[in-house]
């Protein structure tokens, strides 16, 4: 049990305001490009229009001749200092610089330095680049054939191919096959998508000639592991960088590579000896930064006839564009994907992935997603609806059926995965309730038999966040623990550094609100840092929602060991044994001698004016988490949705979420993200696609051609609760950046197959846009 | 090297000059001559708002306008929100709602808000949505942008009926 502080310490659970507000109200936030050096000039970048081109010269003499202009720095003078290629965050390299040829269109070929942006572009104008087109692969599907080119020439394997990689019992899985009554199969593309914060990535690299010292502000979800891979692969002492994440606009996976940009404005700061700033347009960021999913899968239930589940068979074709740049942890080429049983008890289950090259831009990141969940959780989610479907089940029911109970828990899963806590049924069946379930089923009869479209569609997803246990989960190499340091002043306020970094998330609210809870210092009094590498500990930083579950651990972990010396602080003071002392927020008293206490206030006054002999004087605390699990968030989403015959459109008339993260640090702050990430959910069902066109032209390069929604097309949302807690947690939290994301896109796609199925309609890929629908209802002879 | 002009703006109440490339937009005279850095850019096309200012209290997207299509013009950006020291209703309102997780969407989307309760002061939800809809949010979801709009119209309208 979670006690319950007083609304003026505001610990866990209360809806306390955000105190990083009042700055970004004011227009007084500080992002990446607000930042402004003496002396600090501008870089821009020369892309490839081409996707696959040999690049057989650069001339720059008009780009130097350009008035502002200062450098151009091409490959051929990366490669003259080893910088040519720089390793991605999967067992990959990656060009900065294109030498030799380029692979995908806005490839970084050149970057030009000059006084001023605008000089810049100049500049990058007037740069010569001489290509000789090559044949281009787009498909994955084709990356495999005889006759594919082959992209990368670098490597020693003359192929397309990445990795193979398999989990599960291939043969016994395959018996279950043999032996089922029924089967169901979706054949399902998670459409390649980009994550699009409304900040662009860039930075400001600052090389210091007289001190030796690189600082770098950067739009970095992760900089203590940036400031180490800029060691490792600069050369430039661990010492010697300081990398600041400043207020960063939105990150969602987008922010955690390294990308070409970022590296030449280094080189080009200790080039020049001033500071370079380097911001990428959105064009470049939709066209070259890590892009999310591109998993094209097959989905197999084998189930008896009353609708239990036996066994599930996922086969998978990752497209990596042309460089592996997935940013994951290093034993997992394909993430967390292999969580696609879901929430449900199959006995047996294979899943296996191969990832390919294509000539399209490079990633494979974690777009709001613990790696690989979100493509996991859709599949699973739609291939339950198209095994209802195939037994002509109510979706609930089927879904009810084959939970795990809630009784199993701890659970392993067939794929090996040991799921903390859980309570399916508990969260579906106030999600049916919250939504008048049985009424709309009711009301989508009539309206059918009138001829009108209404579908409703369900989502039951179990997420697996917080990564990770240091034993299976790094990230180059980097082991995921989490961290957070703690200096409780002399007067009683506190300042607590974590090695995560928020970009919206409000942590200096929510992990204030930890240490409240553990300390009984009013969360006014706290001033939460992240992102600083000369102060914040090291931490592998905010993504796979991963903060809470590591960092937020960290921070009760290390608050607890700050009331351990405060106990023998207040022991002192009252001239009481440890043993006779009891604890509430913000006090030690003497067991039954009332009014005998200290505050906490009163205790760190002492740590540093009145110190027990024999006891160090401070009361600071460090603590790095290493999680025993991961933890495993759940829920379940009902979708309705009505469709314009006429237009294919389709109205998402409601939209319930109840939610289960477990223990909660700031309601307030939880359903705020709920209501984002069900509205990224409704951005990839209906709207956002990066495609290709035959020559690997980009098709979503800019805000024109890549839809996200606005306040008009998202609905109004409805949300709940309910908790489990994770018995592993420090505070019994779980984590829930990523839920609504993770599992609102299926509940979308369902309710609108739900809404066509009796047409015969089994699934539909995303993006599903008005065209696909009206295509459809012309197919079905619905419209003529 | 463009022949340089001189552009006049009243930016926030105060006078400001500055002598200009004519080729350079309004949001990077604001930005990096001008040293306001609270307005932002979000995009290259003009789609997502977050350089929203108000021209002559008009919304513009300032990423899309010249700085010398300002000359002689008033603007309003995030910073001249706040009257003798006190948060304007609207950022009390986002503040209040949590209207905002990033923020860098937010100097934009409360300049469009500001914008649109000055010709309807009581907007329905709705009308709020459509209000907003050429400023993207890519964390909130909108829906507690439409609580904190709500909110600042209802304590905009009891001050004016109290005044």
């Amino acid at each position: 049990m979670i006690v319950k502080t007083s609304p003026e310490i505001g610990g866990l659970g209360h809806s306390v305001k955000r105190k990083e507000d009042l700055r970004l109200i004011q227009g007084k936030g500080n992002f990446v490009d607000d930042v402004r050096l003496p002396g600090m000039v501008y870089g821009h970048v020369v892309r490839s229009p081409f996707a696959h081109a040999r690049l057989k010269g650069i001339d720059i003499a008009n780009a130097l001749k350009t008035p502002g202009v200062m450098a151009v720095i091409t490959g051929e003078d990366l490669a003259k200092a080893g910088l040519a290629w720089m390793p991605t965050l999967f067992h990959d390299k990656q060009m900065v610089l294109a030498t030799g040829k380029v692979l995908f269109q806005a490839q970084e070929v050149a970057f030009v330095v000059a006084e001023d942006r605008y000089s810049a572009a100049d500049g990058a104008e007037a740069v010569e680049v001489d290509y000789e087109e090559l044949p281009v692969l787009v498909d994955p599907h084709r990356s495999l054939d005889p006759d594919a080119p082959i992209l990368r020439e670098d490597r020693e394997e003359k192929s397309n191919h990445i990795f193979h990689w398999e989990v599960g019992g291939r043969e016994e899985t395959e018996r279950e096959f043999q032996q089922a009554p029924v089967k169901a199969r979706v054949d399902a593309v998670f459409q390649r998508c980009h994550p699009a914060p409304l900040e662009t990535c860039g930075c400001v690299a600052d090389f210091n000639p007289a001190t030796g010292k690189l600082t770098v502000w950067l739009t970095s979800q992760a900089p203590h592991a940036h400031r180490t891979l800029f060691a490792i692969v600069g050369g430039i002492p661990e010492n010697n960088i300081r990398v600041i994440s400043p207020d960063i606009g939105g990150g969602f996976g987008n922010k955690v590579p390294i990308y070409p940009g970022y590296v030449c404005a280094v080189v080009a700061s200790l080039k020049l000896g001033r500071p370079v700033k380097w911001i990428e347009t959105r064009s470049e960021n939709l066209q070259s930064t890590g892009f999310a999913r591109d998993y094209h899968m097959t989905a197999e239930i084998a189930a008896d006839r009353d609708g239990k589940v036996k066994a599930l068979r996922v086969k998978t074709l990752a497209d990596h564009g042309a460089f592996n740049a997935a940013a994951q942890p290093s034993k997992f080429p394909a993430g967390l994907f292999s969580v696609c049983t879901g929430s449900y008890d199959f006995e047996k289950a294979f899943c296996e992935v191969d990832g390919v090259y294509t000539n399209k831009a490079p990633g494979g990141i974690a777009y709001r997603c613990s790696f690989r969940v979100t493509e996991a959780a859709y599949l699973i989610e739609r291939a339950m609806d198209v095994l209802a479907h195939e037994l002509k089940a109510d979706p609930a029911e089927l879904r009810l059926k084959n939970f795990i109970p809630a009784d199993k828990f701890p659970y392993q899963s067939p794929l090996g995965w040991s799921y903390d806590s859980g309570n399916y049924a508990g969260a579906m069946h106030r999600a049916l309730e919250m939504a008048g379930y049985r009424e709309l089923r009711q009301e989508q009869a009539a309206r059918r038999a009138h001829g009108e479209l209404m579908g409703i569609g369900i989502s039951s997803f179990t997420e697996i966040v917080g990564a990770g246990p240091a034993h299976t989960f790094d990230i180059a190499g980097i082991k995921m623990f989490d961290s957070c340091e703690i200096r409780v002043h002399p007067t009683g306020k506190a300042i607590a550094r974590f090695g995560t970094k928020s970009q919206g998330q409000g942590h200096e609210t929510a992990f204030g609100q930890i240490v409240a809870q553990e300390l009984g210092i009013p969360v006014a009094d706290i001033t939460v840092e992240e992102g600083d590498t000369d102060t914040a500990p090291y931490g592998l930083g905010t993504y796979a929602s991963r903060s809470t579950p590591t960092a937020g651990a960290a921070g009760a972990m290390a608050a607890r060991k700050i009331r351990d010396k405060a106990k023998k602080i207040a022991a002192y003071l009252l001239e009481a044994s440890e043993e006779d002392l009891e604890w509430e927020p913000g006090k030690f008293s003497v067991k039954g001698v009332p009014g005998k206490a200290k505050t906490i206030q009163e205790i760190a006054f002492a740590a540093y004016t009145n110190i027990p002999p024999g006891l160090e004087a401070g009361l600071e605390a460090v603590h790095y988490y290493d999680p025993p699990n991961l933890t495993f968030p759940f829920g379940t989403y009902i979708c309705v949705v009505d469709i314009d015959k006429g237009t294919g459109e389709v109205k998402v008339r409601r939209f319930v979420a109840v939610d289960d993260c477990g223990n909660i640090i700031n309601p307030m702050i939880v359903e705020g993200q709920i209501h984002g990430g069900l509205t990224e959910g409704l951005a990839i069902a209906f709207m956002q696609l990066i495609s290709y066109d035959e020559n690997g032209n980009v098709q979503g390069g800019n805000f024109m051609d890549y839809l996200v929604p606005t306040a008009v097309e998202t609905p109004h949302w409805e949300t709940d609760k309910t908790c489990t807690p994770s018995p592993h947690h420090p505070f019994g939290a779980k984590g829930v950046g990523e839920s609504p994301n993770v599992g609102s896109p299926a509940a979308f796609v369902n309710a609108v197959v739900d809404a066509l199925a009796h047409l015969g309609v089994t699934h539909i890929d995303m993006p599903v846009t008005p065209w696909k629908v009206w295509r459809i209802l012309k197919e079905k002879g619905v419209v003529n | 090297m463009a022949q340089k002009l001189q552009v006049h703006v009243k930016l926030n109440g105060r006078e400001q000059s500055a002598e200009i490339e004519p080729r350079l937009l309004l949001v990077h005279l604001i930005r990096d001559v001008l040293g306001l850095t609270g307005t932002h850019v979000g995009c290259d096309t003009s789609n997502c708002g977050a350089c929203t200012v108000l021209l002559d209290g008009r919304p513009i997207k300032s990423c899309t306008c010249f700085a010398v299509q300002a000359d002689g013009h008033e603007i309003l950006t995030i910073e001249g929100m706040m009257r003798d020291g006190q948060l304007h209703p609207l950022q009390q309102g986002f503040h209040e709602e949590h209207g905002l997780q990033c923020g860098f969407c937010t100097p934009g989307m409360i300049l469009s808000a500001y914008a649109l309760l000055q010709h309807n002061p009581s907007p329905s939800e709705e009308e709020i949505r459509w209000g907003i809809s050429g400023n993207l949010c890519r964390c909130t979801g909108y829906q507690n942008i439409v609580c904190a709009i709500q909110n600042a119209a209802g304590k905009m309208r009891q001050k004016e009926a109290a005044a």
